[in-house]
């Protein structure tokens, strides 16, 4: 395990993104990806237009390539499955070069890695022009239930010392002359496991003990509430709004 | 005699599981004192802390805080009184920015904007870190977090400060800048430590609980000098350190 993902995504600058109120820019993703999952599936120039736009987004948060790329290797398994599922599907078939693949499966696999990969990439735009401290603000303006907004708040705070216990458990094990090379090996790995859960338990008793003792009495105080102005929610969105209208625009034409 | 920050009265606590922690223990700390709590582990000590902010409700006994009594009435005010720094920082801070985590008590108490923001900033002066207003808890350095903890507590303006090992983990240049800051501020510190050293330098009256009991009062460097109390609670100097 490296350094923990999440804690390092967000990039300080100083964009359009990067100054939109983290709200408008929550609901405008979750609109923009909607509506792009909404467009039909053969649709490909489309979607393809959409791409752009996603990635035209991504582009104007001024974020360098090699803090890009690394998080958008989140979609690796789903253009594996992508690629997989010409091969696998059933239906009508298509030659594409020497090998004679599904139609349908085709059909499916381009609109999976053009929806897919225009939702990661604003997702990353998101994720980049956002910090973790506004994103549970946002997430508690928007009215998200409090245990769920502590337990994303909680996650942001605590992956980093939960990774840094299970590095040293790892390294105090190497230490004693562990390996893992064989299956031998998973009682050990196991057992480790299970002490990194019981200790993150216990932390967080300790963790609520301290939030007792600072008179929490089960509501998240608000305490720097958001705004948005009508031209910061128009911007943020634009992107949706756009893709609404392919999304009617293919389906009237179709 | 003025009326004492912290009134022990007769308190025994036994955990559900049937284990007697304290038996019948007696303290008043009064404003303005720094006091040692000391005693070996498993003595009792922080069961006895989590009395005084009514986490635990004693078994026998009663607690007051500067006059009021600890009972589920008067939790809050309780605890915007006993301000308690737990021994581990990670614990404690467990928002994701120093702002939101020093801004959690108060707001708590129903402080909001401008009195809420100007209380954060105080607490941070308070303690030398107004720059790290801004920061991710897990990116300061350990003393850097142990010090914010005390911010998170003091911007409640406490009346008594309930440190739990406040010099554990610390380097000695840490060690020492803390002990700088807790002399400057002006609240009434009872102070929970095996770090004897820090004890003297601090606190100029100890209090040893032991087995569930206070079994010594007084000044501490007149505890710390009489060998036989020491040697029958477990409490040892480092080598080589005179009083």
């Amino acid at each position: 395990m490296g350094s923990a993902p999440g804690a390092h995504l967000h990039v300080e600058g100083d964009t359009v993104l990067h100054r939109l109120p983290a709200h408008t820019k929550l609901v405008g993703l979750m609109a923009f990806v909607l509506a792009v999952v909404s467009v039909p599936s053969e649709a490909h120039v489309a979607l393809g237009a959409l791409l752009a736009l996603g990635v035209a987004v991504l582009l104007s948060t001024r974020v360098a390539a090699r803090h890009l790329l690394p998080r958008l290797a989140v979609e690796t398994p789903f253009a594996v499955f992508a690629l997989v599922l010409p091969f696998v599907a059933v239906g009508p078939t298509t030659a594409l070069g020497p090998v004679t693949v599904s139609q349908t499966g085709l059909t499916a696999a381009v609109a999976l890695l053009l929806k897919g990969t225009t939702g990661v990439v604003t997702a990353v735009a998101f994720a980049v022009t956002t910090r973790p401290r506004d994103l549970v603000r946002a997430l508690q303006h928007l009215r998200v239930p409090d245990p769920l907004v502590l337990i994303a708040s909680f996650m942001v705070r605590y992956l980093d010392v939960v990774a840094d216990q299970l590095r040293r458990m790892k390294v105090a094990r190497a230490s004693r002359g562990f390996s893992a090379r064989s299956v031998r090996a998973w009682p050990v790995l196991a057992a480790g496991t299970g002490a990194l859960f019981i200790r993150s338990y216990e932390r967080g008793e300790r963790v609520h003990l301290a939030m007792v003792s600072r008179g929490w009495t089960g509501a998240m105080p608000m305490t720097s509430p958001l705004s948005a102005t009508p031209g910061q929610w128009a911007t943020a969105l634009a992107p949706a709004l756009v893709a609404v209208v392919v999304s009617v625009g293919v389906r009237m034409a179709g | 005699m003025t009326t004492p920050v912290l009134d022990l009265r007769g308190v025994a606590y036994a955990y559900p599981g049937g284990h007697q922690a304290l038996f019948g223990v007696d303290l008043h700390v009064h404003p303005g004192e720094r006091v040692a709590l000391l005693g070996p582990n498993g003595a009792g000590k922080t069961t006895l802390v989590l009395h005084l902010n009514g986490v635990l409700t004693p078994g026998a006994g009663s607690v007051t805080v500067s006059g009021l009594p600890v009972t589920d009435e008067n939790l809050l005010e309780v605890r915007r009184r006993v301000g308690i720094v737990f021994q581990d920082p990670d614990d404690q801070l467990f928002m994701p920015s120093v702002r939101d985590d020093v801004a959690f008590g108060p707001a708590n108490l129903g402080l909001r904007g401008a009195e809420l923001d100007a209380r954060v900033v105080e607490a941070l002066d308070a303690v030398g870190v107004a720059d790290l207003a801004d920061r991710a808890p897990h990116h300061l350095s350990f003393g850097q977090r142990r010090r914010v903890a005390i911010a998170t507590v003091l911007a409640m303006r406490p009346e008594i400060l309930v440190l739990d090992e406040p010099s554990s983990n610390l380097d000695p240049a840490s060690r020492r800048e803390l002990a700088d800051i807790l002399r400057s501020l002006d609240v009434t510190i009872l102070m929970v430590t095996h770090d004897l050293p820090y004890a003297v330098e601090l606190c100029p009256r100890a209090v040893v609980l032991s087995e569930g009991s206070v079994v010594a009062d007084g000044p501490t460097r007149e505890l710390l000098s009489d060998s036989a109390l020491m040697a029958r609670h477990r409490l040892e100097l480092p080598v080589g350190f005179s009083i």
